[in-house]
Parts: structure tokens; sequence; C-alpha cells
């Protein structure tokens, strides 16, 4: 009997030849008919063309442009590589800077109820806000569509870090606040030594849940900012009528998208701990 | 008159009781401890005997009465006294070693890394734990990780040991071992112990003094009950003593019978009782010292 990881590989594998097998089959031209009616002579015998494409499109479209990522033909004509990259400096520019915010402020709420009931109510107005709604305010203070963009991801992706903060810096268990207290630690070596790491495994939960939050967001952003990045990408394929390049960098954004979530995971092990 | 190391004058807790009125959970508590003393206080759940250790930590206010240690107040918790808790509060993503090299750190700031470390090690190996150095607590068995918490408590080499409980949620025969441990390591070091327990028999086993406190609400520490058994004791021979049976039948009278009712001295210190007297085989030496500080606690309390 094979293990259970590989079966469950056998059965994944299988699960996706179904799935493109199908998708393949949905997809194929009609066959060519004797006579075409008016209105198709009329339309040029265009029919074929306005179909989804098949997957063996889709895998040709991606290996042409997996094997050339990074090359640049002009404004419209980027290689995948440098759209991606755009977007992930954008995400992660706008995520650090919301970590500078959010976690010392998380920190302060969490470790001052006076602070906590002060700023709650500002929060809980701001955090339901869909980030898409601050552009047009962000594109007239800023006036640049970068920074703009770059200013979404702040904002979206600061409110689980905050939250997510607060929340275990509050919760850290008062024996070990007491632990700290007996053996005399100043207020910055307790909150660096006891109540940091105490708190970490609930602190990288929100900054993953932001991530995947800023991931989501930028490709949005981009849609209407314009210009680079994968959001602009998916768009101007839209345009261009190239579904095979749309259908490709949809599956780009879940790889990336995934990665991003993976390397948070691993950070986020890191600092695990069993009581 | 002569001062005591440690002294608690007038000590009282009261708390809302919920309906708008006060519930004084212990009043007028008074005693002293001497330098190099273990003593152990036992009483009924609910008469506040934690509330008291941690007024003595500075973990907890006290709403009436002083503690004066070495001629000063206590005010918050300090490294001058050192807490073993009965949840063992280990930091669970600490290593035991820097579990013990924390707190060194923290009473020795200008030691070197060297010397924190060998200084660490060497408690650990006291309490039986040198090969599990490099073990998250949560890899440790309830014993060991109160085996840990005594070294960190020890290693600090407090001028008070406080210890609420330690030994509350082991087994019997884990309890045992660890008892014999920590009568192993006080033997060596004499620290001043005070300690809270349930448990008569850990009692006679560990201490010089038990305190009794009568039940609460208004609970009182009624009785000084003197133990009457020379050192080095061990676990496996002390009843054989004749001072352990009578002792510890009048602790057990204490705590079915008369705890309801029973009452300090009229000024508020508690009443020193030797049960065992004159049947004590205890030698020249550890007598010498123990009626030396009896008597110096009887000097403060007059």
């Amino acid at each position: 009997m094979a293990s259970l990881n590989v079966r469950a590989a056998l059965l994944s594998v299988s699960f996706l030849i179904l799935a493109l097998g199908l998708w393949e089959m949905a997809t194929q031209p009609p066959e060519a008919q004797t006579g075409m009616t008016e209105y198709e002579m009329l339309m040029g015998g265009a029919d074929q063309e306005s179909r989804v494409p098949p997957p063996s499109a889709v895998i040709k479209l991606a290996w042409a442009e997996l094997s050339n990522p990074f090359y640049d033909a002009g404004a419209n004509d980027k290689g995948i590589g440098i759209q991606l990259a755009y977007s992930v400096y954008r995400v992660l520019t706008g995520y650090l800077a919301a970590m500078a915010i959010a976690l010392p402020i998380g920190f302060l709420i969490g470790m001052s109820p006076l602070m906590y009931k002060a700023l709650n109510p500002y929060i809980q107005v701001l955090r339901p806000i869909s980030p898409l709604a601050w552009m047009p305010l962000a594109l007239f203070i800023i006036q640049d569509s970068d920074a703009s963009a770059i200013f979404v991801i702040f904002i979206c992706s600061i409110w689980p870090m905050l939250l997510n903060t607060a929340f275990g810096v509050a919760n850290v268990r008062q024996d070990w606040v007491n632990v700290a207290r007996t053996h005399e630690l100043s207020p910055i070596k307790t909150a660096l030594t006891v109540i940091l790491p105490a708190a970490a495994p609930t602190i990288l939960t929100g900054m993953r849940i932001s991530i995947g939050i800023a991931w989501l967001v930028i490709v949005a952003a981009e849609m209407l900012v314009g210009g680079t990045g994968i959001g602009y990408y998916v768009w101007n394929e839209w345009n261009n009528l190239d579904l095979a390049s749309v259908i490709f960098s949809i599956l780009m954004i879940g790889v990336v998208g995934m990665l991003l979530d993976l390397a948070l995971g691993k950070a986020q092990k890191l600092v695990e701990y069993k009581e | 008159m002569s001062k005591s190391f440690l002294e608690v004058d007038g000590l009282s807790k009261v708390y809302p009781d919920g309906q708008g009125g006060e519930l004084t959970v212990f009043e007028d508590i008074r005693f002293a401890l001497e330098k190099g003393e273990f003593v152990c206080i036992i009483g009924h759940s609910g008469c506040g005997k934690s509330t008291i250790l941690n007024v003595l930590a500075g973990l907890d206010e006290a709403s009436a009465g002083n503690v004066v240690m070495n001629g000063k107040e206590i005010k918050g918790p300090g490294l001058e006294r050192g807490v073993v808790f009965q949840n063992y509060s280990l930091l669970p993503w600490k290593t035991t070693l820097n579990n013990i090299v924390f707190a060194v750190k923290a009473r020795w700031p200008d030691w070197s890394k060297e010397k924190v470390k060998e200084h660490s090690e060497r408690y650990l190996k006291m309490v039986g734990l040198d090969h599990a150095l490099n073990r998250k607590p949560s890899q440790l068995s309830g014993g060991m990780r109160q085996r840990v918490s005594i070294a960190r408590a020890f290693a600090t080499q407090p001028e008070l040991l406080l210890l609420d409980e330690p030994f509350g949620a082991l087994d019997a025969l884990t309890r045992g071992v660890i008892q014999d441990e920590l009568v192993k390591i006080w033997e060596e070091t004499r620290q001043t112990v005070f300690m809270i327990t349930h448990d008569v028999d850990e009692a006679i086993l560990l201490s010089d003094r038990i305190f009794l406190m009568s039940n609460g609400p208004n609970a009182r520490i009624a009785e000084s009950v003197k133990v009457d058994i020379p050192h080095p004791r061990a676990r496996a021979t002390i009843f054989q003593n004749p001072a352990y049976h009578k002792t510890r039948d009048y602790l057990v009278d204490f705590l079915v019978n008369r705890s309801g009712s029973a009452l300090p001295e009229k000024d508020g210190t508690p009443k020193i009782v030797e049960p065992a007297k004159g049947v004590a085989q205890s030698g020249p030496a550890s007598d010498e010292s123990e009626t030396e500080s009896e008597t110096a606690a009887r000097a403060v309390n007059a």
C-alpha cells in the first residue's frame, strides 16, 4: 500500500488530467461545415476565434512567456516576470509600511486598555472600508498613480496586523508577565523578551492574513491605475482579446500569491511554540 | 526590640463582594521570618494564602498593613525575592537552559556569557536536569518543568524564596522525588523560604515552622507550630521520629476541628506551639539555631 502522500499526488494528477481533458474537448472549434450561413459569411468565419482557448494553447503561450519572462519591448509589451515584479514590489512596499505602523500601534493598544478604548471606534469604522474606495482620494492627494497603488496596499494590509498584534499582546499569559516583573525587567526588555515572543504567533497570523489581502487588492488596484503590474497586464490582454494570456496571468497570480503565503507560513513556523 | 529579616505587620486584604459590600479575606496578619528559616503556611482554600504570598512577592497589594524586609518596605516585585509558581511559569519558547540564563542575566547583568551559562548549568545539575538543557518546556513532564522552575528561583540566589504550592499539580510519586531534591538544595543553600502547601507531610518534611491559618473570610494566622525534627531530614526515615507523629496529629486536628474558630494571641501574633516538646531527638547544632530563631520571633512578637 503506497503512502498517503503518494496516493494523494496520484489523485491530484488525475484530477488535473481530467479537468484539462474536459476543457480541451469543450473548446475545440466546431468541425468545418459544408456551407456557412449567410451570417457566418458576413462575419468572415470569425466564430472560432472568440472561443475560450483550449489548455494546449495556454500551455504553449505559458512556455513562450516563461522562457523569456523579462523582455521589455515598450510600454504595452513587457514580459510576465517584469509585470509580476512591479506588483510584488508595490505589495511589499505598502506591506512593510503597514507593518511599521501596525506593529507599534498594535503593541500600544494591546498594552493599554485606555488606548484600546480610545482608538477602537476609529479602527472599527476604517477597517470595513474597501481599500479601492480610498483610490480617488489617494490619487488626488498623492497625485501619483504608483504611490496611490502602494497606499491602497498599505491601508488594506494594516488592519489584520494591527488587530492581531493588539489581541496577541493583550492576551499574553499573566504568569509570563509576572515572571518578567519578578525579574525586574525594564518595560522595553519586557516587551522585547517576553511579550513579543509570546504574542509572535498571533502577530504572524495577522501578517499572513494581510499579505493575502494585499495580493488580492493589488490586482484590482493596478487595473485602475494602469501602466505596469500584473493587474494592468490582465486588463490589457482582455482589451487585446488575448484570452490565452488572460488565463495564463490568472494562473500566475495564483502561483505568486501561494508563494507569498508559503513564505509567511514558514516565518510563522519559526516563532511558534507549544505550551 | 530586635529586627527580624522579614516583618509582616497588620496585613489585610479587602475585596468588593459584588453586592455593594466588602469582603475581608484576611486581616491583621502579623509574623516575622528569620534569615535561613524554612516556613510553610497551611490553611483551607479561600483563606488568602496565595494573596499573602503575592503581596510578599510584590505582585499584589494589600489593603492595609506593610511588609518590611531587611529594614526596607516591600513595594513591587524585585530580584531579591524569587518566586516559584504552581503552574511553573516557564517561558515556552525558550529552552530549559535559556529559561535559567534569562533569570541569571537579569540578576547579574554584567556577568560574562560563559559565567552565566556555567552558573545556570550548575543549578540545572542540582535538580538533575543536565541532560535536558536544550529541550523546550513542552517536551518535559510536569515534574521536570517544576524542577526547572525551582532551579530558576534558586539560581538567582534571592534573599527570600516564595513557593506557591509548587507541587500541587504533580502526582504523588513525582512530588516525593522533588521534595527530596528541594530538601537537598535547601540543605546546601540554606535560603530563607516561605512556602504554601496543602500537604501536612510535605510541610513537616520541609519546614522549621508551620503557620496555620484559620478559615476565611477574616482569616488570621492563628498558630505557629514548631517542627522539632533535626536536619538533614529524609522522606524515607522522617516518620520514624516520634516528634513527627505528634506534630502531624496536631496539624491534622487543627485543620479538621479547629480551623474555623482558632484565633491568634491578643496582640495579633500567632500562638507559638511546640507539639513535640520533650520527645524530640534533635541534634544540638540545629536545635540551637532553631531555638535562636524562635526566640527572635518571640522577641518581635512581644
